[in-house]
């Protein structure tokens, strides 16, 4: 049940403003070349979200090609282990590709051909979203430039191997710390000199407007099954729902959908690292302040003049020192809750849920997952517990096999 | 907030129309080096400024080193990565403006991404700009839709805020960009991250032409720009000319000679710059 909203206090969920705003936060700080490739991707994304031909056309990719809707998915072991609440996964492992990133990829790249543009540039931190994107680019014909940090190339060498296979070219980066943030910036230098011919499918709820509004509204087909199958498989809505946030968009996606119903608890779990000290983490919205960074205005992890600062987690696509606008919004709103969990808890819950549920979850998700875990043993047995399981982990297996010593083929070597 | 600027002085603003006014008596566009702050270290940078002063360089931009710069290549880059790792900080960067504009008599305006700005706080930033004897600011990842409250504490405290139109934007939003811009306005040549580059872009003269038909404001054209046929070819149609890259990689090689030769060289880059801004 939804209690009535005062008039003053318009639903959370009717952001942003035409400049950007969620609130205090987002908005478009780019540089001046970059300025009307956003007002034509803002054009572009409004006259085709109003054109029927366009929904059509991704629903039945979404369908066909991404194997949607997901399942959601009673945890059944996980349960009995945890004690408490019943743990749902809303299965965005199973989407074409491996996770919940090709939403936004052909929702995107739908807009490139309706803007003209043939080439396609994207950044990637897990690889996710550069598979997501060299398979769209694949699907729709058109050239694909995937940005990756150096150090992501090496830990996330099976998704690098893929985007190649499809076809996309994969540029590591060298400068900066080697990982996503950085990929980013490489991504926007390419853009400011191809914009004329250029789209930049951006893979988070991040960056300048409109790119927070487009990839979260491609994302909520997430949190709108989740809604629906809910209501028809449980017959309610859920008590809580828990996402793991990096840039933040599979959590967005999730979240959106639910932010009117102000009855269902939102918990999105951050990357809590090594520790809590500056440089051993990426919990944005947990330590960081407010700050504008890849253009917009958002809680950024930086020091005391405004430099980003250096993170650190054992998951690549949670290894960034911003996170998407609309977060800060809910945080700041007191809509969603955002904490974090450690590397090794997210370890500890990736060996849990390949165990007790025959399911290798991505290390992103299984930060989601260990504070699921966690929570479900506090919460009584008829409450309803759904976690995003945002990503598979066949990407991480040989980085985890490495972290604890052990083989290629999963074994002990010997000392 | 700011003591007025009548209270400190000329508007920084009416000092740099005097600069220009000057220039344009004596028949020359202005020369405007970029210059990284603390690259390779605080002292070479004041060092850089009195050698570029001494060359005839009319302004100068003091790049402010920021961790994620987006708009810039590879030279700039690197140059505030090496900047930031010799310990670069802003309260360094007033010191050494506070220094260099006792210095020197070319007007100092500070290059700085919009995300430092903010997060020392719009009001102190300014303040701080104008107590170390800045003219202005140049923010180039700050739209015109993000920048009224920049915009007003720079007019309220007599400081420049410098706007960009590119190759990219439209002609409508190219005057309205203008019409914000006091200072000067800076006219980027290319679509594309700063970078020497060895030809003009083509269009790129009637494009300030065209804008000459649309503002009184003074014009300076940057990115890409590094041999004096450049300049030249610039200067004959705007009214400045501004070289980043192609300075900031002489800043490169500070560390590997001594500091005078290294002072001469550059000394002697800018002087042939300069000449050819003569029309």
């Amino acid at each position: 049940m939804t209690p009535a909203l005062p008039p003053a206090a318009p639903p959370l969920s009717q952001v942003p403003d035409t400049l950007g705003r969620f609130g205090r936060f987002g908005g478009r700080y780019v540089p001046e070349t970059l300025s009307a490739a956003l007002e034509q991707l803002e054009q572009a994304y409004d006259e085709a979200i109003a054109d029927p031909a366009f929904a059509s056309e991704l629903d039945g990719l979404l369908s066909a090609f991404v194997g949607r809707p997901t399942p959601l998915l009673f945890a059944k072991r996980l349960t009995e282990l945890a004690g408490g609440a019943q743990i749902y996964f809303k299965r965005e492992d199973l989407s074409h590709t491996g996770a919940h990133k090709i939403n936004n990829t052909l929702g995107q790249g739908l807009l490139a051909l309706r803007m003209g543009k043939r080439r396609i540039i994207a950044e990637t931190g897990a690889g996710q979203h550069g598979v997501a994107t060299a398979t769209a680019c694949a699907r729709f014909g058109l050239d694909c430039v995937v940005y990756m940090g150096a150090e992501d190339v090496r830990r996330q060498a099976p998704n690098v191997r893929n985007m190649r296979f499809m076809g996309a070219e994969v540029r590591p980066v060298e400068s900066g710390s080697r990982t996503l943030r950085d990929a980013i910036n490489e991504a926007m230098r390419d853009w400011m000199g191809s914009v004329e011919t250029t789209h930049y499918i951006i893979g988070s709820v991040v960056g300048p407007h409109p790119f927070p509004r487009i990839v979260r509204d491609f994302q909520s087909v997430i949190g709108r099954e989740t809604v629906e199958q809910c209501q028809r498989q449980l017959g309610r809505l859920p008590d809580t729902v828990v996402a793991c946030v990096g840039g933040g968009s599979n959590a967005a996606g999730m979240f959106y959908p639910f932010v009117d119903h102000s009855d269902v608890r939102l918990v999105g779990v951050e990357a809590g690292g090594r520790s809590g000290k500056p440089g051993d983490h990426a919990a944005s919205l947990s330590y960081g302040s407010p700050g504008i960074l890849h253009g917009s205005l958002s809680y950024v992890l930086q020091d005391a003049d405004g430099q980003t600062a250096d993170v650190h987690s054992v998951s690549a696509g949670l290894d960034y020192p911003g996170v998407g606008p609309e977060h800060s919004y809910w945080r700041d709103a007191g809509r969603v809750e955002y904490t974090s969990v450690t590397d090794a808890e997210a370890l500890d819950a990736f060996d849990l849920v390949a165990q007790r549920e025959g399911i290798l979850p991505a290390l992103e998700t299984s930060h989601a997952l260990a504070w699921a875990m966690e929570e479900a043993g506090r919460r009584p047995p008829q409450e309803i517990l759904v976690v995003c399981m945002s990503g598979r982990g066949d990407k991480d297996a040989a980085e985890i096999a490495r972290l604890r010593g052990l083989s290629a083929d999963g074994t002990s070597v010997p000392a | 907030m700011s003591a007025s600027s009548t209270a400190a002085g000329p508007s920084k603003v009416s000092v740099l129309a005097d600069v220009f006014t000057t220039l344009h008596t004596q028949g020359r566009a202005a020369l405007a080096p970029f210059v990284t702050a603390g690259d390779p270290d605080m002292e070479t940078t004041l060092a850089v400024l009195e050698s570029l002063d001494r060359a005839g360089a009319s302004l100068c931009e003091l790049g402010v080193p920021y961790s994620d710069p987006i708009a810039d290549g590879p030279v700039i880059q690197s140059s505030y990565t090496r900047a930031l790792a010799a310990g670069f900080t802003l309260e360094r960067l007033f010191e050494l403006s506070r220094q260099a504009t006792q210095r020197v008599k070319m007007p100092i305006l500070a290059m700085a991404s919009y995300s430092l700005i903010y997060r020392r706080g719009i009001d102190r930033f300014v303040a701080d700009a104008k107590a170390a004897g800045l003219t202005g600011f140049v923010v180039p990842d700050l739209p015109i839709e993000e920048s009224d409250q920049l915009d007003a504490a720079c007019r309220q405290a007599g400081l420049a805020l410098v706007r960009l139109v590119t190759p990219t934007t439209p002609p409508e939003r190219a005057e309205a960009i203008a019409r914000k811009s006091t200072g000067f306005l800076y006219c980027v040549s290319v679509a594309g991250v700063t970078g020497a580059r060895t030809d003009l872009p083509a269009g790129l003269i009637d494009r300030v032409q065209w804008l000459r038909t649309k503002t009184d404001v003074p014009i300076l054209v940057g990115f890409g720009i590094s041999s004096p046929e450049q300049a030249r070819a610039v200067a004959a149609v705007a009214d400045g000319v501004i070289v980043g890259s192609a300075v900031v990689r002489h800043l490169a090689e500070a560390a590997n000679q001594p500091r005078e030769a290294f002072l001469h060289g550059l000394k002697g880059y800018v002087g042939d710059l300069v000449a050819a801004t003569a029309r």
